[in-house]
């Protein structure tokens, strides 16, 4: 008995999925439909609203609807609007570079790290560059970890260092050859203009430069940052969001393995 | 004890004058009879199916008698007796009706007694059906268990029952105890109840027995792997309420929305036909442990939420009457009631939470049927989520029975499969962050929140006794309800309501009320 207005239109479309040609879902298969919200450096009026509908139309999307428009105040509106987007997706032909390690829980990562490697493993993390966010780092090292998942200081096995926020490259380098380090873990969470690619390829220069590149496992881990992204870049591995200490920890573990680092090789 | 220190005496006598509102439309509705109620009896006796040309049998049956103006002795009568001389089955007599072959008003006439007997115990046979649905819920609910309340309750509304179905199931692993299917825009309209399963509906799709039977099907399964009991919901209202409420008690539904005034007021069905009409849908609910959903949240749709407010409670008192009438017990009784205060109103909050909180402190035993923000929704989807967290936090604090969760999308589209899962995370983050509020926080003696209520029990006590004085049919026609105005004989359906005879029988009131 509730109100609201209901789409009345008639569906004349295929209704089948289509794994070579899906789109998105509203509340029937192949609808199409879309939300989008964004704002236009324009004035609030009939010509911004046609002016949204015009926009939505180049993006592909079929019968817009601008469902909401604010004035922003300073001549600008924004726009909330949805409709069905014509474009469809081939899902079969898609391919995603993946960390390829199997994920283990902490208990087992230590474990495993007592019978293939045989020796405590050196984990050394910073939020490099400019970035003062520590919150990545912090949530992959710190023995409390992020949502239920332990950091790496809890593991027993891993000797872990977290330099902390804003650490220059050349000082992350000369630490994690102190301290011999296995595996560097660079963190980036802001990524404004993109200031964090300039950052992250400057350290696999640096590394490179002295001739230390083969000597660790070099991955990096943000919200923007995805396997694929961090490979392109020089890195070993990258993890984006959504991904714990034991994702890194389990990568890092079999990842020395493969190198045979274990026992007194290194 | 009340946290707003209300009135027991003012809200005793409210009560007690909704009971006479109640008893003096009693009296009319027993002298009376409809032709949605004969169907309904034709339903429960198991006459089922359509003719060629979609005609429900139901309704054959009942326009046969109406045609040979021997309605208001009722279906049961015919049938029974149609069965004593012809050995038939109600299903086989419907079918030769239909087929032209036989006229159940122009045999023989048995003995009265042997008619009694043989409509009686057609009666038990059902009553033992729905019986066996009401144990059944029951068994789920003490191996599956259930969400707590408030329970959430999200609609599905694709017009396709397929395509619900899968919607329903997702709503379910995001979360939802109750899955309402939303009915095809109009059907409420319609003087017959569609047939089989549907794929095309606009903004909802039919209520049909089937569709109710796939729907209870993929419910309990999805129940079963999530290890929560999913409760059905559909609209039992309009000029097939009572047949409605049979189909649903006969294939174990859960929620019904089922409003004494709610037709008269926004579907323009006449006050006679729905008063009787609700009745019936009302017993039958109350036997099959049907929760039934009123509609007064509506009032505040077309009238303002702050000025009316006690219109709400005055209804709510006379649902209350009219459930227990018809044997619902407050444990069954989701009385409704709104969060639809303009939100740029100073301390709206507080309006609101005053009125839910009264609601709960009034009717502690039912579990209210809370609706969300829907006037005030804008197309501003961000607002509208908002909205609608101040909402669940009401929700939550005063401990409210059914949340129909608000939708950010309300006012722009019937819900996508993803506007739920928001509403849902939303509900479930408010009501677990904010879970012993109530317990903990106190109202300030005389602020705003208790004079408030204070003020609404006031005006709804007035506004009861003067229906009393009045009687709720010229109460109706004067418009004090949602500020909609309804004549006596006006309205869809009053060619459908008769006077009983002498002769009439309906033997499924007297067994459900005593069941």
């Amino acid at each position: 008995m509730s109100s609201g207005l209901y789409s009345m239109n008639k569906r004349e479309f295929d209704i089948t999925f289509d794994p070579k040609r899906v789109k998105p879902y509203g509340d029937t298969m192949n609808d199409g439909k879309v939300q989008l919200s964004f704002t236009l450096p324009i004035k609030a009026d009939e010509v911004a609203a046609e002016a949204a509908k015009l926009y939505a139309m180049k993006m592909g999307i079929e019968e817009p609807s601008v469902v909401h428009m604010s004035d922003l105040g300073v001549g600008y509106t924004f726009f909330v609007v949805y409709g069905s987007c014509v474009h469809t997706i081939d899902v079969t032909d898609i391919k995603v570079a993946k960390v390829e390690s199997s994920v283990m829980s902490m208990h087992e990562v230590d474990e495993y790290i007592k019978a293939n490697i045989g020796r405590k493993i050196v984990v050394v993390g910073a939020s490099t560059g400019t970035d003062a966010h520590t919150v990545g780092i912090d949530a992959i090292m710190n023995m409390k970890g992020y949502a239920g998942h332990y950091g790496l200081e809890r593991y027993d096995m891993i000797e872990a260092y977290n330099l902390g926020s804003q650490v220059p490259n050349e000082e992350f380098i000369k630490k994690a050859v102190e301290l011999n380090a296995d595996a560097l873990l660079v963190s980036q969470t802001v990524t404004q203009k993109n200031v964090h690619v300039q950052n992250m390829t400057n350290l696999i220069e640096l590394l490179e430069a002295e001739g230390l590149r083969d000597k660790f496992i070099v991955s990096c881990g943000g919200p923007r940052i995805s396997h694929e992204f961090a490979k392109e870049l020089g890195y070993d591995a990258g993890f984006g969001a959504g991904t714990y200490a034991e994702d890194v920890a389990s990568y890092v573990v079999q990842e020395i393995t493969n190198r045979k680092w274990t026992m007194s090789l290194k | 004890m009340s946290k707003l220190k209300l009135d027991p005496k003012q809200i005793g006598k409210a009560r007690e004058s909704a009971k006479h509102i109640a008893e003096d439309m009693q009296q009319f509705i027993d002298k009376h009879t409809t032709v949605a109620v004969e169907r309904t009896i034709a339903r429960l006796m198991e006459v089922d199916g359509v003719d060629d040309v979609g005609t429900p049998l139901p309704n054959i049956l009942v326009d046969s008698l109406k045609k040979a103006g021997v309605l208001n002795v009722g279906v049961s009568y015919f049938i029974a007796n149609a069965m004593l001389s012809t050995k038939l089955s109600p299903q086989e007599i419907a079918e030769k009706v239909a087929a032209g072959e036989l006229d159940i008003t122009k045999l023989p006439l048995q003995p009265q007694e042997q008619i009694k007997a043989q409509a009686q115990a057609l009666a038990e046979k059902m009553v033992e059906r729905i019986k066996s649905n009401r144990e059944k819920r029951n068994e789920y609910l003490s191996t599956l268990g259930e969400g707590r309340k408030p329970y959430l309750y999200v609609i599905v509304a694709t017009g396709n029952i397929y395509e619900d179905v899968v919607q329903a199931q997702a709503a379910a692993k995001q979360g939802a105890d109750v899955i309402a299917v939303i009915r095809t825009t109009g059907q409420s309209l319609l003087d017959y109840v569609p047939y089989g399963a549907t794929t095309e509906g606009f903004g909802g799709t039919y209520a049909t027995q089937e569709n109710f039977r796939i729907m209870r099907k993929a419910l309990d399964e999805v129940g079963e792997e999530v290890g929560r009991y999913i409760r059905l919901c559909n609209y039992c209202s309009g000029l097939c309420m009572p047949e409605i409420a049979a189909m649903g008690a006969m294939e174990r539904l859960d929620v019904m929305l089922n409003d004494a005034l709610y037709g008269i007021l926004f579907r323009d069905i006449n006050m006679q036909r729905t008063l009787v009409d609700q009745f019936f849908s009302r017993v039958i609910n109350g036997f099959a442990g049907v929760i039934i959903n009123t509609g007064e949240d509506n009032y505040l749709t077309t009238a303002d939420a702050v000025e009316e407010a006690h219109t709400v409670l005055a209804s709510q008192f006379i649902n209350e009457q009219f459930a227990l009438k018809a044997g619902i017990p407050e444990e069954q009784m989701g009385l409704g009631h709104a969060f639809e205060i303009e939100p740029g109103l100073e301390n709206g909050f507080l309006h609101e939470l005053a009125q839910a909180q009264m609601a709960r402190e009034i009717f502690p035993k039912a579990p209210l049927k809370y609706m969300p923000p829907t006037k005030f929704k804008t197309g501003n989807i961000f607002k509208g989520h908002i909205q609608d967290a101040l909402f669940n936090v009401i929700s939550v604090w005063t401990n409210q029975g059914i949340q129909l969760l608000g939708m950010m999308t309300e006012a722009i589209h019937t819900p996508f499969i993803a506007d739920r899962a928001l509403a849902i995370e939303n509900a479930r983050y408010i009501f677990n962050n904010l879970r012993s509020i109530g317990d903990e926080i106190e109202f300030k003696e005389g602020g705003m929140i208790q004079t408030r209520a204070a003020e609404v029990v006031a005006k709804a006590a007035e506004l009861i006794q003067e229906i009393e004085k009045e009687g709720l049919m010229s109460t109706l026609e004067q418009g004090k309800f949602g500020g909609v105005k309804r004549s006596r004989t006006g309205g869809k359906g009053l060619d459908g309501v008769v006077q009983k005879d002498e002769k009439y029988m309906n033997p499924f009131i007297e067994l459900m009320l005593s069941n």
